[in-house]
C-alpha cells in the first residue's frame, strides 16, 4: 500500500435525527483538515432531522465527491442498531461495523404499525459478513457524565481506525463541544476508544 | 499563506459571496439553500445588508434594486422558489443589471426535502441567462467572485445552481481574500433599461440575444470547463456539475482510457464539445435531472454533420430522475460495454421498521391537528401546505400539498367546485406571510365557505428556525415591528378570527366548532411557539409521567402519535420517555387520569 492509500478511508455514520451524527462527523472532518488530509462529507438536513433516519458520508484522503459508492465504505459507525442495517449496501464485504446497541424506537413501532427487530438478531445478521464491534455507548456516555456524549463515545470508538492522530481528534473534540462539557466529552472519547481496543 | 477550513457547502458559498464583495443579500428560506443567509446574518463584522424577505419574488426585487445602483447583490432560494420569482426574473434578463447580481437557486435531485425535482438550468435557458453549475464546494466558493465579475461585464444577472450535495456537503476549503473596498451605490436613471414598457423591452430582447455568443465564448474559456483528450480514445464522457466528479472518480478507479469533458457553465462550451466529438465515435453524457447538455450535444453534432452516438437520458442509459452517484456511473458503463453485472449477493435479510421523520415531541401542530380531526371528522377535506406541519399527514389532516401558500386557494377551489363536505385547510405562519395572504384575500372576496387554520409557531421551523414578519426581529436579530396575524386577517375582511392555544384541547375544539358553523371564511389561529425555538428562548415545562396503576392500556395516548409516548406490551401500560417536552396534551387525552405532571 502506498502512503496515500493508507491515508484514505471511507466512513459511513448512521443514526437517528437528534443523536449528534453531524457533530461526530464534524469532529473527524475538522481533525482531518488539521492533519493536512483532504476531506469530503455529506450529511442529512431538513425533514430527516425530526427523528428520522440519518446518514453521513465521510471520505478522508479523497478529492472527488462526498458520496461513498455502494460497497465502498471501509467502516460503518452506527449510533443506533437498526440504522446499522439500513445502509449496509454502502459497506464493503468484510468491512467493520462499530455499533451502539441502544435502540431508539421509531413512531411506526410505538404506534403498533411494525416491530423493532431483536438487537441480538441484528448482531447475528451483521456478524455473518462483517467484523462487528458492538457495545452500549449510551451507558458509557452516562458513566462519563452525560448521556448526550454518546456521539463522542462513538468517535472515540472509531478513532483507532482513522488515519488521523489521536491528539488531533481530541483537539477537535475540545474545539467543537460546548465549553462546559469538555471534560465529560474527553472521558467519553477515551471510554469508546478503550472499548474497541479491548475487544 | 493559504488558509484551509472545514466547512459546509453553504458556508463556503457564503464565504464566496464575501470574497466577491457582495453588498446586499435577500432570500427566502428553503432546504437546501437556507444556511447561506443564516451564515451571513450571523457574522459580527457585517458591512452588507442581509435579509429574510417574505417570499422569493420580493427577495429577487430587493436584489434587483441593489444591483441597479451598481453594487453587487444576491438573492437565495431553493429551486421551487424560482417559480415564485420567475415573474421579475424573466424580465430582469432583458433589463439587465449594473452591479453584479447572482441568483442562487439550490436544486434538490431526489427530493430530499422538496415537492419536485425541477432543474434550474432550464430556467437559465428559458431566460437566456448564464448559469454556473459547481462540481464541489470548493469550486462553488471560487466560482462566486468570478460570477459577479461576469455578471458585471455583460450586465446580465447570472444563475448559480448548487445541488443538495454541494449545499449540504462538507469539505476542506481553501479560503481567499475578502475585499475591503466596495463601490458606493449610484442609481443611474437609465429609463430605457429600467422601464420595461414594450418600446424598451423589444430592443432589450434583441440585445439579450445578440450577446449570447460572446457569453458562450467567454464561458468556454473559463476555468469551469475542461477537456482532457486521450490520443486514440474512441469513447468520450461528458460530466456536468456535480455529476462530473462522480464520473471522474469512476473513470480513475477503473483506469479507463477515455476522453473526458467537464462542464460547469451554460450556455455549454460548444467549441470544447466539438473538439471532443471530432475525436470519438461514442459519447456518454452524465448529468443530474434534465438532459440539457445531452440535447445540446446532439444539436451540435447534427449541425456539424458529425456521426457520433450520444448515450444519456433520452435513450435510457442514464436515469432521468433522482440523484446520480459513482455507482450509477458504473452501472451505465456496464450497460454501455455490455459487462457482466455482479449477481446481487442474496443473503438473509432483516425486516426493518421504517423511520420516517415525525413532528417533535410536544409540537403544537400535532395538538392542533388532533382537535381539528375531532371536530371536523373523517368526512372533511384537509388541504395543507409546506412546512414541518406537512408531517401531519400522519394525523390524517394533510390531504393536499402543492406549493407554498396553496392550501387556502386549493380549499377555495374545492368549495367552488361544489364540494359539500366541510373543508378545513392549514398553513404555517411563515407560509401565510409568504403567499398565503393573497390566497386568503381571494377566498374572502370570492365568498368561499372554508375554515383556514394558521399554525402559528412563531418561526419558520422547517428550514432551521428563521424569523418571519410575525416574530418581531430581523435576520440579524435586530428588533422590528411584529405583524399581527389576527389584525392582518381582519383587515383583509375576515369576519371570523379566533386565536387559540392548541395545548388547550377544549378551547381549541370549541373554536373549531364555531368555525365549522360559520358561513364564509373562518380563520383559527393556533398559537404556541415551536418547541425547539421555544426551548432556545428559555421556555421550560415540567415533564409528564404515566401512573402504571391507573393506566388501563387503552392506547388513546399512543394514537396521538407523540414520539415521547411508548407502549410496554408486557405490562400493557404506556410510558413517557425522556423526550417529553411537557406540553401536557396527552394528560388531557387520557380518560383515566393516568398521566400527570411531575411537579418540581
Ligand atoms: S421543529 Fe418545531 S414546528 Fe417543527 S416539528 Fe419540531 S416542534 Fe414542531
Ligand atoms: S391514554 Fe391513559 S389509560 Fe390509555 S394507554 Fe395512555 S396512559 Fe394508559
Amino acid at each position: 500500500m502506498s502512503q496515500a492509500e493508507q491515508k484514505k478511508l471511507d466512513l459511513l455514520i448512521t443514526g437517528v435525527g437528534g443523536q449528534g451524527a453531524i457533530l461526530a462527523s464534524d469532529i473527524i472532518g475538522k481533525a482531518a483538515v488539521t492533519a493536512g488530509l483532504p476531506i469530503r462529507a455529506a450529511e442529512t438536513h431538513g425533514m430527516a432531522q425530526r427523528g428520522g433516519s440519518v446518514v453521513n458520508h465521510i471520505r478522508v484522503g479523497n478529492n472527488y465527491g462526498s458520496m461513498i459508492p455502494k460497497k465502498g465504505a471501509d467502516l460503518l459507525l452506527a449510533l443506533e442498531p437498526m440504522e446499522a442495517v439500513r445502509y449496509l449496501d454502502f459497506l464493503k464485504d468484510g468491512g467493520i461495523v462499530i455499533m451502539n446497541t441502544q435502540p431508539i424506537i421509531p413512531v411506526t413501532v410505538t404506534s403498533g404499525l411494525t416491530k423493532y427487530p431483536e438487537v441480538s438478531d441484528i448482531l447475528d445478521f451483521l456478524s455473518e459478513k462483517y467484523i462487528v464491534k458492538a457495545f452500549n455507548a449510551d451507558d458509557l456516555a452516562y458513566e462519563a457524565g452525560n448521556r448526550l456524549a454518546m456521539n463522542v463515545v462513538m468517535v472515540g470508538a472509531v478513532s483507532g481506525y482513522l488515519p488521523i492522530p489521536k491528539e488531533t481528534l481530541l483537539e477537535s473534540v475540545k474545539a467543537l463541544v460546548p465549553q462546559k462539557t469538555i471534560e465529560v466529552n474527553l472521558r467519553a472519547f477515551e471510554a469508546g476508544r478503550q472499548k474497541v481496543e479491548e475487544s | 499563506m493559504t488558509m484551509r477550513e472545514y466547512m459546509l457547502g453553504n458556508v463556503a458559498i457564503a464565504r464566496g459571496l464575501l470574497e466577491g464583495g457582495v453588498q446586499v443579500i435577500a432570500g427566502y428560506p428553503g432546504t437546501p439553500s437556507s444556511e447561506i443567509i443564516d451564515t451571513l446574518a450571523a457574522r459580527k463584522d457585517r458591512d452588507y445588508h442581509v435579509e429574510w424577505s417574505v417570499n422569493e419574488k420580493v427577495a429577487m426585487e430587493v436584489a434587483v434594486g441593489a444591483a441597479w445602483t451598481g453594487v453587487r447583490s444576491v438573492v437565495t432560494m431553493k429551486h421551487v422558489g424560482l417559480n415564485v420569482a420567475a415573474d421579475p426574473f424573466m424580465t430582469l434578463a432583458y433589463a439587465g443589471t449594473k452591479g453584479g447580481m447572482i441568483v442562487i437557486a439550490a436544486d434538490d435531485p431526489s427530493c430530499h426535502s422538496s415537492q419536485n425535482e425541477q432543474d434550474t438550468r432550464r430556467y437559465a435557458q428559458f431566460a437566456l441567462v448564464p448559469c454556473f453549475d459547481p462540481a464541489t464546494p470548493q469550486e462553488a466558493k471560487d466560482m462566486l467572485p468570478y460570477a459577479f465579475e461576469f455578471s458585471e461585464k455583460f450586465e446580465v444577472p447570472v444563475i448559480f445552481r448548487p445541488t443538495t450535495r454541494i449545499s449540504h456537503g462538507k469539505s476542506d476549503i481553501e479560503l481567499g481574500e475578502i475585499p475591503v473596498e466596495k463601490p458606493a451605490p449610484n442609481f443611474e436613471k437609465l429609463l430605457d433599461r429600467w422601464v420595461m414598457l414594450p418600446k424598451n423591452a423589444r430592443p432589450r430582447h434583441t440585445h439579450l440575444l445578440s450577446i449570447q455568443q460572446s457569453i458562450e465564448d467567454a464561458l468556454a474559456e473559463s476555468p469551469w470547463n475542461s477537456l482532457e483528450l486521450k490520443s486514440d480514445a474512441k469513447f468520450g464522457v461528458i460530466g456536468a456539475g456535480i455529476a462530473s466528479v462522480y464520473a471522474k472518480e469512476a473513470l480513475t478507479e477503473l483506469g479507463l482510457d477515455v476522453s473526458y469533458l467537464k462542464i460547469g457553465t451554460y450556455p455549454v462550451p460548444k467549441k470544447l464539445i466539438l473538439e471532443l466529438l471530432e475525436t470519438v465515435d461514442t459519447v456518454l453524457v452524465f448529468e443530474e435531472l434534465e438532459p440539457i447538455v445531452e440535447e445540446q450535444v446532439k444539436m451540435i453534432a447534427q449541425e456539424a454533420g458529425i456521426e457520433v452516438s450520444v448515450l444519456g437520458k433520452t435513450n435510457g442509459f442514464v436515469p432521468r430522475e433522482g440523484e446520480l452517484d459513482v455507482s450509477a456511473f458504473l452501472e451505465v458503463l456496464k450497460k454501455t460495454f455490455d459487462l457482466e453485472t455482479e449477481a446481487e449477493t442474496s443473503g438473509k435479510s432483516l425486516e426493518l421498521a421504517p423511520r420516517p421523520p415525525a413532528l417533535c415531541a410536544g409540537c403544537s401542530h400535532r395538538a392542533t391537528f388532533h382537535s381539528m380531526k375531532k371536530v371536523f371528522g373523517k368526512d372533511a377535506i384537509y388541504p395543507s401546505d409546506i412546512g414541518c406541519y406537512t408531517l401531519g399527514i400522519q394525523s390524517g389532516t394533510v390531504e393536499t400539498t402543492l406549493c407554498m401558500g396553496s392550501s387556502i386557494s386549493v380549499a377555495s377551489g374545492l368549495y367552488h367546485a361544489g364540494e359539500k363536505r366541510p373543508i378545513c385547510c392549514s398553513i404555517g405562519d411563515s407560509t401565510f406571510f409568504h403567499s398565503g395572504m393573497n390566497s386568503l384575500l381571494n377566498a374572502i372576496v370570492n365568498k368561499a365557505n372554508i375554515t383556514v387554520t394558521i399554525l402559528d409557531n412563531r418561526i419558520t421551523a422547517m428550514t432551521g428556525h428563521q424569523p418571519n414578519p410575525g416574530v418581531g426581529y430581523t435576520a440579524t436579530g435586530e428588533p422590528t415591528v411584529q405583524v399581527s396575524l389576527e389584525e392582518l386577517c381582519k383587515a383583509m375582511g375576515a369576519e371570523f378570527v379566533s386565536v387559540v392555544d392548541p395545548y388547550k384541547l377544549e378551547e381549541t375544539q370549541e373554536a373549531f366548532k364555531a368555525a365549522k358553523e360559520f358561513e364564509g371564511v373562518a380563520v383559527v389561529i393556533a398559537r404556541q411557539p415551536c418547541v425547539i425555538s421555544g426551548k432556545r428562548a428559555g421556555i421550560r415545562r415540567n415533564p409528564y409521567v404515566i401512573d402504571p396503576d391507573k393506566c388501563e392500556g387503552c392506547k388513546q395516548c399512543i394514537k396521538f402519535g407523540c414520539p415521547a409516548i411508548e407502549f410496554n406490551e408486557q405490562n400493557k401500560c404506556a410510558v413517557i420517555t425522556a423526550l417529553c417536552s411537557g406540553c401536557g396534551v396527552c394528560a388531557q387525552i387520557c380518560k383515566f387520569d393516568a398521566i400527570q405532571e411531575v411537579k418540581r
